[in-house]
């Protein structure tokens, strides 16, 4: 492989990897409060892939984006408040098997109303204009994923540091009952997080199905499971080692598919979670925690 | 009840299950969708058990579950393949010369062997299973309960993506997968539709005994706390891994099993989509519950695959066309019912209590009991516990 087949790989993975950060935010930020793989996470980026076909079929993209991350928002926060709420007590299975099951709902209920046979993403025709830079060339959304991705982060992490409502998110995560004590609303905090996480999911799922052309009921399962390896690689709770696990996962799968092992691509990311598991169960930049009996 | 009295019961039932079969053996071809229906039942009823193990009673949420099938019916489905029709399976890439000569070589044997070969098969991929469920174990285990359950999931999915990548195209036949795989075989003289059903009677019993054993009680304590289990003496690693281990070898035995009653496989049958299907049947079961996961195996399968089957066909009634019913309809009806057996009804049908004639007599009682919205007094005061 010449060094411009490969750069050009790479870019490729850049910008898959920022689709991943993205999603992988959520993951990371509704484990660090609920303690709770959000299995649905997955399903719900495939819902906004969905989302954007009708919303375009009817209105130009710059009123269907808003639209497409509001309505996003909207399912993230109604699947909390009814599938995971009335758990906050239940035993940790109880509330998995919940999450399952939205994931399960979600992707029938895709195929039932979408059918199984996969649809055409709409073009958003600036997106797709190749560049070229040097030998290298690409579409607009290539270039464009990784820049959104780093500002978006940006901001989300001033919103963390810098406001009332990341305050509480941050003590939420701390320690669950002491902040209620403190007089934080929880449910409200924890409908922020899923807030943040479905928008996300939703810029996401326009920059990764934008290169992807298609949509199935079943696109969201192995992307959400590789951005949740990606949430633990970086480890969990913290949203830059989110986003370097979306990049780390998204150029090594690139590169594997490179170098023909498309099969393995999925079991890669698999193994590097194990990895990571049996290495640095806290992920590149977790915090250690410890149980007290 | 008198314990005479539900021998007698139990006796009865078996009997009238021995019936039932002989009747469905006489009139096979008159009620193929049921013996399909219940064969089918009797083998997720392995799988959902054996789900019910870890889950259920020794607490590892593992989600694992379609990787270890896929392991017991590939390799049932390699060895039980006869010799004749393996240039038309492996018509794309050919087949391996080893496994050609291990199959030519189990043809030449004496004719009582080849007789046993498919239970061999099917304890075979069980063996097999469990012995990478061992290997596996030794890290995984270590996890807690979501990292051991996406853990578990990666590597289902790892081995899916093992048997249908193309450097396995001449085991495994690659993403064609396997057909041809001859149906269930006879059982010691009785007809081949008895042994899904005696292989699953069998299997369960043994699962049975090993959670009514001292390694079982250890199971529920680690389920029950960790901590408080070590601190008793109970090896946590070794009892999670007796229980994995054991749960992975019936997974794959149902796995084999499914393999022959679908008669052809593909790497796609074992996605996540099946794992979910079984944490279903053992949810809606009870979860802590052989019996209720039996029950609800059976429950879920016929629903699935013939009650509810209305829903996917578009339905008049006097004109009016009732809107919703289209292809895909009864699975939402499913996910929704798992949603609300999650959330509104979390012990399912049987809880974590186990089938009993002293229940069975209790149900009239119980259903006046709804109907009255009065508490049957038996009940109140402890009844089956939660």
């Amino acid at each position: 492989m010449s060094l411009t087949t490969i750069l050009q790989h790479c870019l490729t993975g850049i910008s898959l990897g920022g689709a991943y950060a993205l999603i992988a935010i959520g993951y990371t930020m509704v484990y660090g409060i609920l303690r709770l793989i959000n299995f649905a996470h997955g399903d719900i980026f495939m819902m906004a892939g969905y989302f954007m076909i009708f919303a375009m079929a009817s209105f130009p993209w710059q009123v269907a984006i808003p639209l497409v991350i509001v309505g996003t928002i909207v399912m993230g926060v109604v699947i909390e408040r009814v599938a995971y709420k009335p758990l906050r007590t239940a035993p940790r299975m109880s509330i998995m098997i919940s999450a399952i099951g939205v994931s399960y709902l979600l992707q029938n209920l895709a195929t039932y109303l979408f059918t199984a046979i996969p649809r055409g993403y709409p073009e958003i025709p600036f997106l797709k204009k190749i560049f070229h830079i040097g030998a290298l060339s690409a579409s607009l959304v290539t270039f464009l994923t990784p820049v959104l991705t780093i500002l978006l982060v940006i901001f989300l992490m001033l919103l963390i540091k810098k406001t009332k409502v990341g305050m509480a998110m941050r003590a939420v995560s701390k320690d669950f009952e002491t902040s209620q004590l403190m007089g934080i609303k929880i449910n409200n905090i924890i409908s922020a997080t899923f807030v943040i996480g479905s928008a996300l999911a939703a810029v996401g799922s326009i920059l990764y199905f934008t290169d992807r052309m298609s949509v199935t009921p079943f696109s969201g399962t192995l992307p959400g499971l590789k951005c949740f390896v990606a949430a633990v690689f970086g480890g969990i709770g913290s949203i830059p080692g989110a986003v370097v696990g979306g990049f780390v996962i998204g150029i090594a799968e690139t590169l594997l598919v490179a170098m023909g092992y498309s099969t393995f691509s999925d079991a890669f990311t698999f193994l590097l979670l194990i990895v990571m598991l049996l290495f640095r169960p806290t992920g590149l930049f977790g915090e250690k925690s410890t149980d007290k009996v | 009840m008198k314990k005479g009295t539900k021998r007698i019961c139990s006796l009865v039932l078996l009997v009238l299950i021995a019936l039932l079969l002989f009747w469905l053996e006489a009139n096979k071809s008159g009620q193929g969708m049921l013996i399909s229906i219940l064969q089918k039942s009797a083998i997720l009823a392995i799988v959902a058990v054996s789900m019910n193990l870890l889950n259920g009673f020794t607490g590892l949420f593992s989600l694992g579950q379609a990787g270890f099938m896929s392991i017991g019916a590939y390799i049932t489905a390699i060895l039980t393949i006869p010799v004749v029709n393996l240039d038309g399976v492996y018509y794309m890439n050919g087949v391996a010369p080893w496994v050609r000569a291990l199959k030519e070589g189990m043809e030449a044997g004496p004719s009582w062997l080849q007789s046993v070969y498919p239970f061999l098969a099917l304890i075979v991929g069980g063996l097999v299973a469990a012995g990478f469920a061992a290997l596996i174990g030794i890290p995984v285990l270590r996890l807690k309960s979501d990292y051991l359950a996406i853990a578990t999931l990666g590597f289902s999915e790892i081995i899916r993506a093992i048997f249908s990548s193309p450097q396995m195209d001449t085991i495994t036949n690659g993403s064609y997968g396997l057909n041809k795989v001859p149906t269930f075989p006879k059982f010691f003289g009785l007809p081949s539709l008895f042994t899904p059903f005696i292989i699953a009677g069998v299997t369960i019993a043994l699962m049975v005994l090993l959670i009514n054993s001292s390694y079982g009680r250890a199971f529920k304590a680690i389920r029950e706390d960790e901590v408080a289990a070590e601190a008793m003496g109970i090896s946590l690693f070794r009892h999670k891994e007796l229980s994995f281990v054991v749960s992975s070898f019936f997974t794959a035995i149902s796995g084999g099993l499914l393999a022959m009653f679908m008669r052809s496989i593909e790497a796609k049958t074992f996605s996540i989509a099946l794992t979910y299907d079984i944490l279903l049947i053992v949810v809606i079961g009870g979860i802590g519950s052989v019996s209720g996961s039996v029950l609800s195996a059976f429950l879920v399968t016929a629903s699935k695959e013939w009650w509810l089957r209305f829903f996917d066909q578009p339905l008049t009634i006097g004109g009016w066309q009732v809107p919703l019913f289209r292809t895909g309809f009864r699975m939402v009806i499913f996910s929704i019912l798992l949603m609300a057996v999650v959330l509104f009804y979390r012990r399912g049908i049987m809880g974590n209590s186990e089938f009993s004639w002293d229940g069975v007599a209790r149900l009239p009682g119980r259903i006046k009991g709804w109907f009255s919205r009065k508490r049957p007094a038996h009940e109140a005061a402890g009844g089956d516990g939660i």
